[in-house]
């Protein structure tokens, strides 16, 4: 096989003592920026560019790539600890994170994450190893009508996460709708909703102010309330037993890990998806198989593990359009893309064939960085855990002034600050009254994805709505999106039959 | 005990202050020209992963390679509004040694189509021009057009609702290339608007769209690999080298020499800054410009070089400003 | 809450229809339609929650317990109140001058805690931050009119 010989010579690359050391050195530097609030990998790797003209270009992408996969483990981290997510792609990992934290499980949540993190990992290398290029067929198959059918699967399979008011989760959904509209409308090259005429409002509202505002400052608005402002923030505890038994346990969660890896790397090929939908859909599915949908939300340890297995192999999955097609599948590979112009590489169909040692080295070094990430990760633990047992009184501000900061750093305007405060403070009187926020941050992730494709596709078909159901891809993803959206409802009329019967 | 530690805390406050006050002042003074005394901001009007974005992080690159500036050069995206953010960003630093932003021509587009955003180009400090970027038209290499001609009788026989082009949003540069060509050959087609550029070139590939109007670095890894074709170059006749000068321009095909529109890649500062801050910044521009990594990135991507700088740059703004008044103005987007 | 929110939705309608709301032949739905109908759905729901508010159907409007007791409400300006100020003082004298500030407020009024512990907490995290964000990550942030006095920092470290 002409893959292995090929993978062999990659793995000689990837253990040279330079490519090694970057490897480590770029987990390390990724975990602690992915678990920085506000800080991703996008920030990661843009930051760290610049650093890497001092090496060869395959040590450079390799070290870029460690940190990327490394603030994708770190990213679990702050959703875990603390109950923000540092990026969009952790979002759906504090559904369940953040309540196994609150019970005294941080521990639990956390090697769950990082196990799941690595399976899903690897699983797609292992794909991407062996399918690179007839996949990269599927990603341009997908146009304008396949990505909206694509999206509205997305909310087909967390129309079940709000609460039971489906008012109030209508609600959150539709504003988090309009928020994603803000700024720019790319269609018709006019700005819109520029409410008060404000400049800031110019580069729409940030996903990550909203995320930062409703689960940084509402969050902890909200414990402070329930702790009457002093409490330990949690009884963990740590010790290696304890690890051993958390990776023992993991087992149940085998299944799950497999099908979110799965879902998670196909939706991550697609460009213009990327991991965010990726992790959603790995946890809507995972609750809709789950025998237990109930504990979903309130500390499930399959919560954590679906979301986190599908975001690393959708990292990955994202490289293979970059690689193969030189088109960025998430804001992060866009930024390796230019690395690789200023390195002098050109991204596109002929990389594999011209610089094999570059492609395969990075491939090789993927699934090393995967074991290093693991470990270092684990490692970690103690330290993180350490980090819950500190008074409330003292985490609170610190967690504060790094939401103030991290709502600063992305755009580098304190509009962002201000908007993200009264998103806290409002969405903090709006948990109190039982609308279920989680919706919100969800759709206006998804909202600047699903517009776009949706007016494209019309504008394509003048008008047709068929466009969507004729394609063959997007026929059969909006059939299934369609059957999720009608499961809730048949089950509200078979037990309501029930009960009358 | 506590009132010691406070007292002790006050007192270093005050003499770190102190002393970081001893030390700015003779620095200043003993400095030769002018040195950015913090990082500069390096503004892009135009958002992350695009060409305007990939661009100025590959010049920002140079600089710290080379060490052509003492203090890095700090990129911050503020593509909102169509650079309308970055515009008003910069009018309100006026006077602010520490910024500088790169733009595209989304610089005279965005004052045109938002005029109540009261911005006046000329006022703003020219830095320097590096170059220009290009348009190609493009079509997919399993389509039987060949020439310009074959795709002017196929667009006719498709008629405007089943050809569709694709391009970068509506009332910029792709939508009024587009509409040039609908204006030059009297025809009709149905323009999509995407996100970026690259998507585009994806589009294509993947046979969404039928045609587009992509920069050379857009499509060069397809065309490389046979799966796009360009018909004709929107550039005079031999201004492009190497494997894009090979293009027939839609001069040389017959179409006269009104078929022409650039992508201008330049720096500016904002208005009010002292000439030696000026010379500053086109001094490191100027080591960028003759370094090898770009005057290789500019043959490769298809650029035409353009180094202009000072007053002769801020006149070719204006010159640029009304041309592409009357563009829009012919395009129908504002009055 | 609901009845505010549905102010908020008619206005949002009222914003989106800035922009062409209905379908342009050829270009496809207008800028201002996907927002539109959204918040035309928002009202919706926020009808809905009225109706069901009057109803008393929802488990809030059944709860007797009041929206935020005294105690609850004295927390709540406090620690909302001092995050304000913060915010707004890094307008005037940065980060690093507004954080150390906030940061003995919260920690050793709010908190209790002794002043070595806020003095310490107030010295290391704006230092921290400073080699975190500025030298390490190249992230200025804003501060106000201290800027002069981080010239040298910069030229030590950068």
């Amino acid at each position: 096989m002409e893959v292995f010989s090929l993978l062999v010579n990659g793995f000689f690359i990837a253990f040279e003592p330079l490519n090694l050391s970057l490897v480590i050195a770029g987990v390390v530097v990724g975990l602690f920026i992915g678990a920085m609030p506000g800080l991703g990998s996008v920030n990661g790797v843009a930051i760290l560019l610049p650093m890497t003209f001092l090496v060869p270009p395959t040590s450079a992408v390799i070290f870029l790539a460690a940190i990327y996969y490394g603030a994708m483990y770190g990213g679990a981290i702050s959703s875990i600890m603390l109950g923000i997510p540092g990026a969009s792609t952790a979002v759906a990992t504090t559904f369940d994170g953040r309540p196994l934290a609150l019970k005294g499980m941080a521990d639990k949540a956390l090697v769950a994450a990082a196990t799941a993190s690595f399976v899903g990992g690897t699983i797609s290398v292992v794909l991407f190893t062996l399918f690179a290029l007839p996949m990269a067929e599927v990603a341009l198959a997908f146009g304008p009508p396949e990505t909206f059918a694509l999206m509205v699967l997305a909310f087909s399979t967390f129309i079940g996460l709000g609460g039971d008011d489906i008012a109030k989760t209508l609600f959150s959904i539709f504003i988090g709708l309009v928020f994603s509209a803000v700024g720019l409308d790319i269609i018709s090259g006019e700005p819109r909703l520029i409410f008060g005429g404000l400049t800031g409002f110019y580069h729409g509202i940030n996903f990550l102010v909203l995320a930062i505002g409703i689960y940084g400052i509402g969050e902890m608005l909200w414990t402070i309330e329930v702790s009457r402002g002093d409490v330990l923030m949690s009884k963990a505890t740590v010790s290696f037993r304890r690890i051993i038994n958390c990776l023992k346990e993991l087992r149940s969660s085998a299944k799950t890990m497999v099908l979110s890896s799965l879902l998670g790397y196909f939706v991550g090929i697609l460009p213009a998806a990327g991991a965010t939908p990726g992790s959603l859909m790995a946890y809507g599915v995972a609750k809709t198989m789950a025998k237990n949908p109930e504990t979903f939300g309130k500390g499930n340890v399959d919560g954590v593990v679906a979301p986190e297995a599908a975001n690393n192999a959708a990292s990955t999955g994202s490289m293979l359009p970059m690689l193969t097609l030189g088109i960025p599948g998430s804001p992060t590979t866009a930024i390796l893309l230019g690395g690789m112009v200023i390195w002098g590489l050109e991204p596109g169909p002929l990389v594999f064939v011209d610089h094999p040692d570059f492609v395969w080295g990075l491939i090789a070094s993927l699934y090393v960085a995967n074991v290093f990430a693991l470990l270092i990760n684990i490692g970690f633990i103690p330290a993180f855990i350490w980090v819950l047992k500190m008074p409330f009184t003292i985490l609170a501000p610190i967690i504060f002034v790094l939401c103030v900061i991290g709502g600063y750093v992305p755009t580098q305007d304190m509009h962002d600050v201000w908007l993200m405060l009264i998103f806290g403070v409002v969405g903090y009187m709006m948990r109190k009254l039982d609308y279920p926020m989680a919706p919100a941050v969800l759709a206006i992730v998804l909202g600047p994805l699903a517009e776009p494709a949706l007016r494209q596709s019309l504008i394509g078909s003048h008008g047709d709505v068929m466009i969507f159901f004729e394609r063959p891809i997007s026929g059969s993803i909006m059939a299934i999106a369609i059957i999720l959206f009608a499961l809730p409802l048949v089950k509200l009329v078979k037990a309501r039959w029930k009960r009358a019967t | 005990m506590k009132r010691l530690a406070t007292s002790l805390m006050l007192g270093l406050g005050a003499a770190l202050i102190l002393a970081l006050g001893v030390t700015t002042g003779p620095r200043d003074a003993a400095a030769q020209g002018w040195e950015p005394k913090k990082p500069v901001e390096f503004v892009i009007m135009a958002g992350k992963g695009g060409g305007a974005d990939r661009l100025s992080r590959f010049i920002q690159g140079i600089i710290e390679k080379h060490g052509f500036a003492s203090k890095p050069f700090v990129p911050v995206n503020k593509g909102g509004g169509s650079g309308a953010e970055a515009l008003v960003y910069l009018k309100q630093h006026k006077g602010d040694p520490h910024v500088i932003m790169a733009t595209l021509n989304s610089y005279y587009l965005t004052p045109l189509r938002q005029p109540d955003l009261g911005i006046d180009i000329s006022k703003f400090t020219p830095i320097t021009r590096m170059a220009e970027d290009t348009f190609q038209l493009w079509v997919h290499a399993d389509s039987d057009i060949k020439t310009v001609d074959d795709y002017v009788k196929a667009v006719k026989k498709a008629g405007a609702a089943n050809w569709k082009m694709g391009g970068t949003g509506t009332g910029i540069e792709d939508s009024l290339v587009t509409a040039m060509l609908e204006k030059k050959f009297g025809i009709k087609v149905t323009y999509i608007p995407y996100k970026g550029g690259g998507t585009v070139a994806k589009e294509l590939i993947g046979k969404h769209i039928d045609s587009t109007v992509n920069n050379p670095s857009e499509q060069a890894g397809f065309w490389e690999a046979g799966k796009s074709r360009p018909l004709a170059s929107f550039t005079p006749k031999g201004k492009l080298s190497g494997r894009f000068g090979e293009i027939p321009t839609f001069e040389e095909l017959g179409y006269g020499t009104d078929m022409v529109y650039y992508m201008q890649r330049s720096f500016i500062a904002p208005e009010g800054i002292d000439k030696d801050v000026q010379a500053f910044y086109v001094g490191v521009f100027e080591k960028v410009y003759k370094s090898d990594e770009w005057q290789d990135y500019m043959k490769k991507k298809g650029m035409v070089p353009g180094w202009l700088t000072g007053t002769a740059l801020t006149e070719y703004f204006v010159a640029e400003l009304e041309a592409h008044r009357k563009l829009l103005q012919d395009a129908g987007e504002i009055q | 809450m609901a009845l505010v929110m549905a102010v908020f939705s008619l206005y949002l309608m009222w914003k989106s229809a800035e922009l062409p709301i209905g379908w342009i032949p050829g270009k496809g739905p207008g800028g201002g339609a996907f927002p539109f109908w959204l918040s035309l759905g928002m009202l919706a729901c926020c009808v809905a929650i009225i109706l069901r508010w009057i109803a008393r159907a929802s488990p809030p409007s059944r709860s007797t317990e009041p929206f935020m007791t005294p105690e609850t409400f004295k927390w709540f300006l406090l620690v909302a109140g001092s995050l304000t100020a913060m915010i707004a003082l890094i307008h005037v004298i940065g980060v690093y001058g507004a954080v150390p500030l906030f940061l003995i407020f919260y920690v050793r009024f709010l908190g209790r805690h002794s002043w070595t512990t806020a003095g310490a907490l107030a010295i290391c995290t704006p230092v921290a931050t400073f080699f975190f964000f500025e030298i390490a990550l190249k992230k200025t942030l804003p501060k106000g009119f201290t800027e002069p006095l981080f010239y040298p920092l910069y030229d030590i470290f950068l």
